[in-house]
């Protein structure tokens, strides 16, 4: 048991120092997160000194970049799983031994949406009320109590999954499959439920009836699975850039069906929506004529809803054609739907909701510089996570950082190449 | 650059690190922890780092009779030392057999805004930045579509020809949704009525501003600022003590004043004797009579389900 213990500490001691490891590129960039970081942290020292009224939040528009920034990144944690299921479900053997770098990415994700909405907290000091037994976590009544129990959930899940297959991988044995294969299936409807739930925190609100259409929690998913793999493919082939780790191109093209797929749903569920919205031309599709034509001569939102929309159906078209086939044009159509869906799932889903006012005033909203350094810094918190987690992982999946070689002097010099 | 002496630490297993990486190491160490205290530098410019009384004080439910009697009396202290008077905070419970409603007369509002401003002065609101619980609303005759409110309307004399006025303030729901999302059960629905919030546990997610289909609720984006002169010295816990920066806040029916018997400032204030008050339990209270005689009135959005209890009706 004590030996148990020891062999884990010293795993992770090992893996810990290697992350400060690495070639000068590897140092320029972890440089220049950590710049970021500390830019952002800045930012958010003085938000918590002075208040909220740092950012450009208003009792009109009371939540902002933040929030959009939080949405879009739970889509991004839920969609480690359009890589699990092919493995998992359907044997999937290109992706196999790549699904470990969606769930780590979820991983990351997750640590992000976390900061986000502990900086959109007007009391951070008083985050101790949310937890369970020891504060008032009004559940099962808050939707926002349901998302701190299902985001804290899957980012355990993803931890438990990812480092028991890490950790054995490094002893060299293989996993048992009864300590991780059921975590596997939860985490697959967990992933779901986070986006849902997330959703539902929108659709539950009666007052405004933006967002309180059962259509919201569909297209939540669908972008959610077009952007996340997207990412992905973009991260692999990082990986495979800057690593000597082998990444086969079909796998990146399995994970293309997937984008092609989901991205036609998306851009399916969003007709329906502006279809309902504009047809019938009851009262309720003043906060959609706000977001795509603007509202008595204010338009913030007009050429950003506008560019996604363009960008998306570009995507689209690119994802169909066979030239999507060739790695330069998936990134760029893989590039476009990031964007594109960003800026749909973020301020183009969030803002409307408040505009105009329950009492019918039209109140924009910018985000404040400081409040924009802020999710710079916390986006490069999140890669800076997700490096250090791959400085880690690739290693130990090429058998390069071992159990059998912890003892070797300069180990870490050849782990390094 | 893939040589072990690369590690910032000097761990067991680089053997032999040399003087350079050693001073390379340090330096490198050094600049990042100058780094880190330079971008924590703003934290020394906080004023209201909560004490730690104020961070560990419990729930409003869950503070026996004591611990309440503490709480107030330190809420007293922390108010005159930043306002330099020394207020008296109760917390005034509701009375048995009371159920508060609220009847405002549209016909007879004539958009003064006096109620507004008698509100702030009441309940020790921020004057900047300025929070106002009441707004009105001016609409053109002959439509109830709040889309076609104007907010800034800025007349010489009031009431305008072609126009007719509607405050709206917290509607002090049956079923409020602000109650249902907060994820902390920071505000609540009492007894006789009142939603009231905990300003001491209020975290300010502003998830119950985003559900209020009334845009009732206020949130303290900043220190609140109030003259010393124009402090209310009569405060209640759940009413208009003073607010700290980063909590949500809202009308609550002058909880000062009318758990002690009296109406609300905003009712007091108004010169068209547009606004009435009372206990819908009591069938012989002004209220009872009003909802049971007039011919209209209505509940504003009441196709939310919300269930008011304010109701706007006519002299017809």
């Amino acid at each position: 048991m004590i030996t148990a213990a020891r062999n884990y500490i010293r795993f992770l001691l090992r893996c810990s120092r290697i992350a400060f490891v690495g070639d000068w590129r590897y140092y320029a960039w972890m440089g220049i997160l950590t710049l970021f970081c500390l830019v952002g942290l800045n930012a958010y020292c003085k938000q918590f000194a002075y208040g909220l009224v740092t950012t450009g939040m208003s009792d009109e528009v009371s939540w902002g970049v933040y929030i959009a920034n939080f949405t879009f990144l739970v889509g991004v944690a839920a969609a480690a799983v359009m890589m699990v299921i092919p493995v998992y479900i359907y044997d999937n053997e290109e992706l196999h031994d790549l699904v470990i770098f969606g769930e780590l990415l979820a991983v990351a994700a997750i640590f992000m949406c976390l900061a986000f909405v502990t900086v959109d907290l007007g009391r951070p000091d008083r985050f101790w009320h949310l937890l369970p037994g020891i504060g008032q976590l009004n559940f099962p009544s808050s939707m926002l109590s349901w998302d701190v129990l299902v985001l804290n959930g899957y980012l355990l899940l993803n931890v438990h999954i990812c480092g028991y297959l890490l950790y054995t991988r490094y002893q060299g044995r293989k996993p048992a499959k009864w300590f991780y294969i059921p975590f596997v299936f939860i985490a697959i409807f967990w992933a779901i439920s986070i986006h849902t739930v997330t959703a539902f925190l929108y659709v539950g609100l009666g007052g405004r009836p933006f967002w309180n259409a059962a259509i919201v929690g569909p297209r939540f998913l669908a972008s959610a699975f077009t952007a996340g793999p997207a990412l992905i493919i973009l991260a692999l082939q990082v990986i495979r850039r800057v690593t000597s780790y082998f990444i086969s191109d079909k796998a990146l093209l399995t994970l293309r069906s997937i984008v092609q797929v989901s991205m036609i749903i998306n851009v399916f569920l969003l007709m329906c929506e502006v279809f309902k919205e504009f047809y019938s031309g009851n009262l309720h599709v003043i906060s959609s004529k706000y977001l795509y034509f603007g509202l008595h001569g204010y338009h913030a939102l007009v050429p950003w809803i506008w560019t996604a929309i363009t960008f998306n159906l570009t995507a689209m078209v690119l994802l169909l054609l066979p030239v999507s086939r060739s790695l330069r044009w998936l990134n760029v159509s893989c590039c476009l739907a990031i964007v594109g869906i960003w800026i749909e799932k973020g301020m183009g889903l969030v803002i409307p909701g408040f505009i105009p006012t329950p009492l019918g005033a039209v109140i924009e909203y910018f985000p404040s510089l400081n409040e924009s350094l802020i999710c710079f810094g916390i986006w490069a918190f999140g890669m800076l996570c997700y490096t250090i987690f791959l400085r880690m992982a690739v290693p130990i999946l090429q058998g390069k950082l071992l159990k059998s070689n912890e003892d070797e002097a300069g180990a870490l010099g050849v782990i390094c190449k | 650059m893939s040589t072990p002496e690369n590690q910032p630490n000097g761990e067991p297993e680089t053997p032999g690190m040399s003087r350079r990486s050693f001073l390379r190491n340090s330096a490198v160490f050094a600049t990042g922890l100058a780094a880190m205290a330079a971008s924590l530098r703003p934290l020394f410019e906080t004023t209201d780092f909560p004490s730690s009384e104020q961070f560990l004080q419990k729930y409003y439910k869950e503070l026996n009779p004591e611990e309440m009697q503490k709480v107030l009396t330190r809420i007293e202290g922390e108010v005159e030392r930043q306002y330099g008077i020394r207020p008296h905070v109760r917390d005034y419970k509701p009375m048995d057999g009371v159920e508060y409603v609220y009847c405002l007369n549209l016909t007879r509002c004539i958009g003064c805004r006096k109620c507004v401003h008698a509100c702030v002065a009441e309940n020790n609101q921020s004057r900047d930045p300025e929070i106002q619980y009441i707004r009105v609303l001016r609409m053109p005759h002959g439509s109830l579509d709040i889309e076609k409110a104007e907010h800034n309307y800025a007349p010489e004399q009031v009431p305008e020809k072609g126009y007719f006025y509607m405050p709206v303030q917290c509607q002090q729901c049956h079923n409020p949704p602000c109650v249902k999302v907060c994820p902390v059960h920071a505000t609540w629905q009492e007894t006789d009525g009142i939603t009231v919030v905990d300003y001491n546990w209020c975290i300010g997610c502003r998830y119950c501003e985003a559900a209020c289909p009334y845009w009732a609720r206020r949130f303290n984006f900043t220190k609140p600022s109030i003259p010393k002169d124009r402090i209310n010295p009569e405060m209640s816990y759940l009413g208009n003590r003073p607010r700290m920066k980063g909590v949500m806040e809202k009308c609550h029916f002058c909880i000062q004043r009318t758990r002690a018997g009296r109406y609300p400032a905003c009712l007091e204030v108004c010169p068209a004797g547009a606004r009435k008050f009372g206990n819908i339990l009591d069938p012989e209270s002004e209220v009872s009579r009003i909802l049971k005689t007039k011919r209209v009135f209505i509940q504003l959005k009441e196709e939310m389900g919300t269930s008011p209890r304010f109701f706007y009706y006519f002299d017809v």
